[in-house]
């Protein structure tokens, strides 16, 4: 399949959710569904760099505050459009994720993991310090009650997450099949091997953590106009690094699909959970999934399905 | 002129003398044996020369311009191909798409030509049918035994177009016939215009390949000429036999 159709095929299975939405009806569909959405683009951008080169980063919830405090500082500086927002957190994101690569990627394995915790720390701890955006006390973000055209503001957040998820899934998979997708796998498979067969590394490892950084940079960027409120604490959660990890593993690293299927499934039983049982219970049942994963069927659902499908052929 | 030219070439890692002040010169079209016992050098030689490692002091100089600042994907595309000792496919591409990587990031790096996907295909079939690994073409490295996965590191270096070709023990642990199948390959490419430069400790492949023979001991060069003569020598003896 050509890209624009898969980005046309996306763009009418993302019109139809939004519709379907809005005949359900129900104001609650959108916030949950609103989560579920940014967990795949953040899962997306994850895998982009964690699945496809192979270079694990713990750092993604570092990436996601960026792009949320970007909005955060606009809205106080000069209130924009949540659009311009978007790209302005991803391009922000996208430079700090370049910078991080700078100073990070000559690690490998454990080293690189940790680098990146280091950086998440750094930046919490910054962003704490830094009055103009809240400090420590958090910024509150007034939103308006409608959007033109559109009714809810949360439905205009929803619509506006629906065209995010359908750009990353199309970067994702427009990366996977060009050259550039090529060699992010000699990188993941080896790399002493990938220089001496003429690929680039380092270049090819920068543009994976920035292209990586910049897409969870969008995902953050209209958080604060979800939520209202924003803290360090909050924008820099736990949830974001352990989620953006554990769905494309559940789900499967080497595909785009692995990361939608994961993120999906993960984020619709952590919402289903936060309803019905308790908040808390979301980061144990990804704690348990990822860990049985990770021993049972470390290809992820997408590997266990290819693997289903060769001994049904074979 | 010498197509590869090494001089005073020295490599330490903290205390220790891994390569004193090499130097040797490998012509264009030359088949040359680097031999020597284990840790005399000979694998921390390639790696200086392929920009896996950089060196401390002295230049390496290919098709008669200094390539020290190079980076190994740099020096590859400059046409200096190597194969590792143990072997490093890609485990998660097929047999054809390990070659196609060469021929994606150095041959259509290079400027001038550019293969086409067709191309593309052609090559990787054609150099598969070269090591014999034709029927193997859609299965995965892990799907290989040794010398098949050693005929595979070949054809990989083999992909990227080298004037130069660095074969870094690519026969250890092989039987006789699996050893004289590869010398006879390297030799039929060599016939195709490469100079390759061989390391092996197995002496029959090596003096049935080699037109000049090279010896290292404790990163130093001890001998430098033709093969018969090289092992009358009574140093290189010493080296290898002990007194």
């Amino acid at each position: 399949m050509r890209s624009s159709t898969f980005v046309l095929i996306c763009t009418a299975i993302a019109a139809a959710v939004f519709a379907l939405a809005r005949w359900y009806g129900n104001e609650y569909a959108f916030f949950a569904g609103y989560v579920v959405l940014q967990f795949i683009v953040l899962a997306t951008a994850w895998n982009i760099l964690g699945g496809y080169t192979g270079y694990v980063n713990f750092g993604s919830a570092a990436f996601f505050a960026v792009g949320a405090y970007t909005s955060i500082f606009f809205h106080k500086f000069y209130p924009l459009p949540i659009p311009v927002l978007i790209v302005l957190g991803g391009v922000l994101s996208g430079l700090i994720g370049l910078g991080m690569g700078y100073l990070t990627l000559r690690l490998r394995g454990a080293f690189f993991a940790i680098g990146t915790l280091a950086l998440a720390v750094v930046l919490q701890t910054l962003v704490t310090n830094w009055t103009y955006v809240g400090g420590a006390r958090g910024a509150y973000v007034l939103r308006p009650n409608e959007m033109e055209f559109i009714g809810p503001y949360i439905q205009y957040l929803f619509l506006l997450m629906l065209a995010l998820t359908v750009f990353a899934l199309s970067v994702a998979r427009g990366i996977e099949r060009s050259q550039l997708g090529y060699g992010f796998a000699t990188i993941r498979d080896d790399e002493l091997a990938a220089e001496a067969s003429g690929v680039p590394t380092l270049r090819l490892k920068l543009i994976a953590t920035t292209i990586s950084g910049g897409l969870m940079g969008m995902a953050g960027a209209p958080f604060p106009y979800y939520l209202g409120y924003v803290q360090p604490s909050s924008a820099f959660g736990l949830e974001y690094a352990v989620n953006a990890i554990a769905m494309p593993m559940i789900g499967g690293t080497t595909s785009w699909v692995g990361p939608l299927i994961g993120a999906i499934l993960l984020a619709t039983i952590q919402q289903w959970a936060t309803v019905t049982i308790s908040s808390e219970l979301g980061v144990l049942i990804v704690g348990v999934l990822l860990v049985g994963f990770v021993v049972l069927a470390p290809k992820g659902i997408v590997g266990l399905v290819g693997g289903w499908r060769r001994g049904r052929s074979g | 002129m010498a197509l590869l030219e090494v001089s005073g070439l020295g490599k330490r890692f903290g205390g220790f003398v891994a390569l004193d002040g090499i130097d040797f010169a490998v012509a264009a079209g030359e088949r040359v044996g680097l031999i020597g016992p284990n840790g005399s050098g000979k694998s921390t030689l390639v790696n200086c020369i392929c920009g896996t490692l950089a060196n401390d002091s002295g230049t390496v100089h290919f098709d008669g311009a200094p390539i020290g600042g190079f980076k190994a994907h740099q020096r590859t595309r400059l046409g200096l191909a190597r194969s590792f000792q143990l072997p490093r496919p890609f485990m998660s591409l097929t047999v054809a798409g390990n070659l196609r990587v060469p021929m994606v990031y150095t041959v259509n790096a290079r400027g001038g030509r550019h293969l086409s996907a067709a191309d593309i295909d052609a090559r990787c079939a054609e150099l598969l049918q070269l090591v014999g690994l034709a029927p193997k073409a859609d299965r995965f490295p892990r799907d290989l035994t040794q010398v098949e996965m050693r005929k595979l590191e070949l054809a990989r270096a083999m992909a990227a177009e080298p004037k130069l070709l660095i074969a870094d023990e690519a026969m250890a642990g092989l039987s006789q016939a699996e050893v004289s199948e590869i010398v006879a390959l390297l030799i039929d490419l060599n016939k195709r215009g490469i100079t390759i430069i061989l390391i092996e400790h197995i002496m029959r492949a090596v003096m049935s390949f080699s037109e000049r023979l090279v010896v290292l001991v404790s990163g130093k060069k001890i001998a430098d000429g033709r093969p018969d003569v090289v092992i009358q020598d009574p140093e290189v003896e010493r080296a290898y036999l002990g007194q």
